[in-house]
C-alpha cells in the first residue's frame, strides 16, 4: 500500500516537472487577452483614446495601465463588451477623449484640394489617395472616420459625412443593454 | 544489430495493426474522434497525425512504466489508472507542442486535441501491449502501427464523408445516419484482410 502511494506519487510528480518545464519550452508568443480585446476595439486607429492605435490601447488595457472607457468610436456597447470580457464594472464614456457620435467618413472637396499629401501622412489607414500636387480622394470603404485628416488640410477641404444607411452596409443592430451588460457568473 | 526475423515481426506488426487487426474498423476502438473528426479531410489529418504522436509515445511510456516501476514493486493493478496518467501527460505535452508549432491546427483540431486522453484505442494499446507482452521495440511499432492504422481510416472515412455530404442522400439516412451505415460498410471490408496473416 504505501509502495504504491510513493510510486504514484513520485510518477505524478516526475509527470508535473516535466509539463512544468515544456510549458515554459513551448509558451506561446503573444497575449491572447490582448488579441480579444483589440477584437473587441473598433479599429478606426483614431488615437482618440490617447494611445497611437487600437491595438496599443488593448495592451494598455490588458496591462491595467488604462481604464475601459477611452474609445469614443466604439462608445458604449465596446465599454458594456469590454467590461464582460474582463469582469470589471462598466464604466461612463471618458468625456476628455470625445463624445460618441455617428458613424462619418472623410470626404475631400476635390475642387479645393491643392494635393500638399498632408492628410495623406495624417490617415491611420491609409484611406487617402493622391501624390503632391495632384488631387487626393478617399477610398470610402477604408475610412474610419477619425477626424484625423481634418486638422492638417491647410484649405479646410475635408468633411465629415455621416455614413447613409444602405443595402450594402446596413448591418443588425447591435444588441441592446440587457443583452451586452455583464451577467451573473 | 536487429536481424532479419525481427525485421520480418516488426513488418508483420505494422501489417496486423494497420490493416488486419485495425483498432477502429475491426477492434471498434477509438470511434469517438472516428465519427467526431471526421467530417473534414485536413482535420481528419490532423487529428491523425496528432493521434499517431500520442499513441507511439504514450505506448512506449507506458511501457517503461510497466516494465520499470510497477513490475520491480508488484504494483501490475496500478496498471490501468498509471497507463491514464501517462496518456493524459503525452496528451498535454503534444497539446503544448501543436499550439506552439501550429495555432492553425490546434484551432482545427479544437476540443479534439484534449479528448484524444479519453480515446479508448490510446488506452487499448497500452494493454494490449502488456497483454501480449510486447518488448520496447514491439510495443513502439505496436503503437505506431495502430496510430497509422487510425489515420488510415480517418482519412479514408473523412474523404467519403465529403462526398456524402453532396450525395442525394434519402432525407433520413442524412448526415450522421448514412455515416454509420458507411463506418459499418468500411469495418466489413476490413474483415476482409482477417486471416491475411497470423502473429
Amino acid at each position: 500500500m504505501t509502495t504504491a502511494l510513493i510510486v504514484l506519487a513520485a510518477l505524478a510528480g516526475i509527470f508535473g516537472l516535466i509539463l512544468g518545464y515544456s510549458a515554459i519550452r513551448f509558451k506561446v508568443e503573444g497575449d491572447p487577452i490582448v488579441d480579444q480585446i483589440d477584437a473587441l476595439l473598433p479599429q478606426t486607429q483614431c488615437g482618440q483614446c490617447t494611445y497611437p492605435g487600437c491595438r496599443p490601447y488593448a495592451t494598455a488595457i490588458a496591462n491595467g495601465e488604462a481604464p475601459i472607457n477611452q474609445c469614443p468610436p466604439g462608445g458604449e456597447t465596446t465599454i458594456l463588451q469590454l467590461a464582460d470580457l474582463l469582469g470589471v464594472e462598466p464604466l461612463e464614456l471618458n468625456p476628455e477623449n470625445g463624445a460618441e457620435s455617428v458613424v462619418t467618413v472623410a470626404v475631400i472637396d476635390e475642387e479645393n484640394c491643392i494635393g500638399c499629401t498632408l492628410c495623406i501622412q495624417a490617415c491611420p489607414v491609409d484611406a487617402i489617395i493622391g501624390a503632391a500636387k495632384q488631387m487626393h480622394t478617399v477610398i470610402t470603404a477604408e475610412c474610419t472616420g477619425c477626424d484625423l485628416c481634418l486638422p492638417p488640410c491647410p484649405v479646410d477641404c475635408i468633411d465629415m459625412v455621416p455614413v447613409k444607411s444602405e443595402t450594402s452596409n446596413w448591418k443588425w443592430p447591435l444588441p441592446d443593454r440587457v443583452d451586452a451588460a455583464p451577467r451573473a457568473k | 544489430m536487429t536481424n532479419i526475423n525481427d525485421m520480418t515481426e516488426f513488418a508483420l506488426i505494422l501489417l496486423s495493426t494497420i490493416l488486419v487487426n485495425n483498432f477502429v474498423l475491426v477492434k471498434f476502438l477509438g470511434l469517438c474522434p472516428f465519427m467526431g473528426v471526421s467530417r473534414k479531410l485536413e482535420t481528419a489529418m490532423g487529428m491523425g497525425m496528432a493521434t499517431a504522436f500520442v499513441l507511439t509515445l504514450s505506448s512506449v511510456c507506458s511501457y517503461l512504466v510497466n516494465e520499470y516501476l510497477l513490475a520491480p514493486f508488484g504494483l501490475e493493478y496500478l496498471r490501468t489508472i498509471m497507463f491514464i496518467l501517462v496518456i493524459a501527460v503525452v496528451v498535454q505535452f503534444t497539446e503544448m507542442v501543436v499550439h506552439k508549432t501550429s495555432p492553425v491546427l490546434y484551432n482545427v483540431l479544437g476540443i479534439f486535441l484534449p479528448l484524444i486522453t479519453t480515446n479508448c484505442a490510446v488506452l487499448g494499446v497500452a494493454l494490449l501491449n502488456v497483454q501480449e507482452q510486447h518488448g520496447f521495440l514491439q510495443s513502439a511499432f505496436y503503437g505506431f502501427g495502430a496510430s497509422v492504422g487510425f489515420s488510415l481510416v480517418l482519412v479514408l472515412f473523412a474523404a467519403m464523408r465529403e462526398r456524402l455530404e453532396v450525395a442525394d442522400v434519402p432525407v433520413a439516412f442524412k448526415g450522421n445516419a448514412i455515416a454509420l451505415i458507411t463506418a459499418g460498410i468500411m469495418s466489413l471490408a476490413f474483415m476482409g484482410f482477417a486471416g491475411l496473416i497470423k502473429l
